[in-house]
């Protein structure tokens, strides 16, 4: 029996491998191996619907043990990689903090990425949280009943998911984003001012701008968050959402080329040519159709974590296949469905299709004449038909577009036949 | 005991047993069932749990909201009349729910 494939990394991009690689009909061992002390789980809900109770611990599951074990995929939990010995063919060992052995003939990475740490005086004090996995989540969901106050530092993602959560769970929150507009990094300007507008009328204390000093104690654990102007935000509890940084230790130990993640090509395959990387962990060619060449990205993402993995699945029963896509993501925050559909840098102007009476904002970007991504606030409609134009090269004319009581979807051409109006 | 049938496009039939109060997609991702993606493990982001339900169980069924209606447009494989989203579909007491899914879901 050989040593088949080791998977380090049992969140959705290792899952989505294993899965895969079942699927296709790999039929080598296979272990899935995570350093929680939880079966595989989805995360996306745990600064959404976990938090405010809405679902319970068993919907996060990924799979029963039964598919686990039937499917011959051996879940192994709370075991840490601390040191990786490989071998020329790519087979060897790897060896976990507890002092287990896993030999494997392939190795997989999907290690993820870890909160960006604030370094600031106080950051230590009891009360001062981050949120990434289950056990980020279960501590800030069993302090929130004897919280009142809430500041959350970082207004990224999940930063106004949880303080949106929190701010419906009753608390008091105040959100401070360090840029001069929430979500910078992901969004447009008029969907960040959107988003402002919205959050504070929800009753979240929104600071932009915000230069935060230190995290000020009360007692001996947390009390608020001074800002650089001297004021003091009082704090029960302080959340820190300020990014993440892809795990790339294990990858560099093993001699793996790493430039923000592990360098892989459009098959998932690293540096080695043999090792697999894949999810938050893994950097990248652009996988949308048309990207400038040699442009590379690092996705934190559902749909980058499943669709990456199939190609690396292929990639290990040999077959070739190059990642290409739209990527797109989604965000729920409180009454909010954010839903974008490809990647918007590099354009040069917007269509916005707002329908303030029914809570809709789309912003379309354009690069030119055409459309290259959109957000779309509680408008699915605009975010599948836009998604769907991408996915199949089509264009939508601007004009056409500006009309927002009229279905983008009806509006879908072939580019060749844009005219300069358009 | 609650069951669902998952008949795919092939015609191939799989009956899961699952537990009252999981979703329609929720019991065929855990259990491996091939043909419901669902990258947004249900919170009506994707569309990629799309299902046709059988014409007999469909009034069973609770009627759609508007964001479930408008995110089926925008399916992979196109809409018919016994379209749904299976994340929005939950096992009740009883049920013998039977669904066909779609040949591709992205």
């Amino acid at each position: 029996m050989t040593d088949g494939l080791l998977i380090i990394g049992s969140s959705q991009a290792g899952v989505s491998l294993a899965t895969s690689l079942r699927a296709l009909g790999y039929d080598d061992p296979i272990t899935l191996l995570g350093d929680e002390n939880h079966r595989p789980y989805q995360r996306p809900a745990l600064s959404k619907e976990w938090l405010q109770g809405e679902i319970t611990n068993e919907s996060l599951m990924f799979r029963t043990q039964d598919y686990w074990t039937e499917h011959r995929i051996d879940v192994v939990k709370n075991e840490r990689i601390v040191r990786i010995d490989k071998h020329g063919d790519g087979s060897g060992v790897a060896h976990a903090m507890s002092g287990e052995e896993f030999a494997f003939a392939r190795l997989a990475l999907a290690v993820g990425a870890r909160p960006r740490r604030l370094l600031l005086d106080g950051v230590d004090l009891p009360g001062v949280l981050y949120l990434r996995n289950a056990d980020d989540a279960l501590e800030l969901k069993a302090r929130v009943p004897d919280v009142r106050d809430v500041v959350v530092i970082g207004g990224g993602f999940i930063g106004i998911e949880a303080a949106a959560s929190l701010r419906k769970m009753g608390r008091s929150v105040t959100l401070l984003e360090a840029a001069p507009r929430l979500v910078p990094r992901a969004v447009g300007e008029e969907t960040s001012a959107y988003l402002l507008d919205h959050h504070r009328a929800a009753g979240i204390d929104v600071v932009v701008d915000a230069s935060v000093r230190r995290i000020v104690p009360r007692g001996d654990r947390v009390g608020g968050v001074e800002l650089a102007d001297g004021r003091v935000v009082p704090a029960d509890l302080v959340l820190v959402g300020v990014g993440v940084l892809p795990n790339t230790e294990l990858a560099e130990s093993i001699g793996l080329a790493c430039d923000n993640g592990v360098r892989v090509d459009e098959s998932a395959v690293a540096s080695d040519g043999v090792t697999v990387a894949v999810g938050d962990c893994a950097n990248l060619p652009n996988p949308v159709p048309g990207a400038p060449e040699g442009d590379r990205v690092r996705f934190e993402s559902v749909n980058n974590a499943i669709e990456q993995a199939k190609v690396a699945a292929y990639a290990i029963t040999g077959r070739r296949e190059e990642y290409a896509g739209i990527p797109w993501f989604w965000s729920n925050q409180g009454e909010v469905k954010l839903q974008i559909a490809g990647l918007s840098s590099g354009h040069d102007n917007t269509v916005v299709r707002a329908e303030p009476d029914r809570g809709r904002h789309s912003v379309l970007y354009y690069r030119g004449d055409r459309i290259v991504a959109a957000d779309c606030i509680n408008h699915p409609l605009d975010f599948m038909a836009v998604r769907g134009a991408l996915a199949k090269g089509l264009a939508i004319p601007r004009r056409a577009a500006a009309d927002a009581s009229t279905a983008l979807k009806s509006m879908t051409v072939d580019p060749a036949t844009l005219v300069a109006a358009d | 005991m609650s069951k669902v049938t998952y008949i795919d496009h092939t015609g191939e039939t799989r009956i899961v047993t699952a537990n009252v109060g999981d979703s329609v997609m929720e019991t065929a991702v855990r259990n491996g069932v091939p043909g419901i993606v669902a990258e947004c493990g249900g919170s009506l982001s994707c569309a990629t749990c799309h299902v046709y339900v059988d014409e007999g169980d469909l009034a069973s069924l609770p009627p759609m909201e508007e964001m479930e209606d408008e995110m089926l447009w925008g399916a992979a494989e196109d809409r018919q009349d016994n379209s749904r989203l299976s994340c929005q579909l939950k096992v009740t007491e009883g049920c013998d729910l039977h669904v066909t899914t779609p040949a591709t879901q992205v």
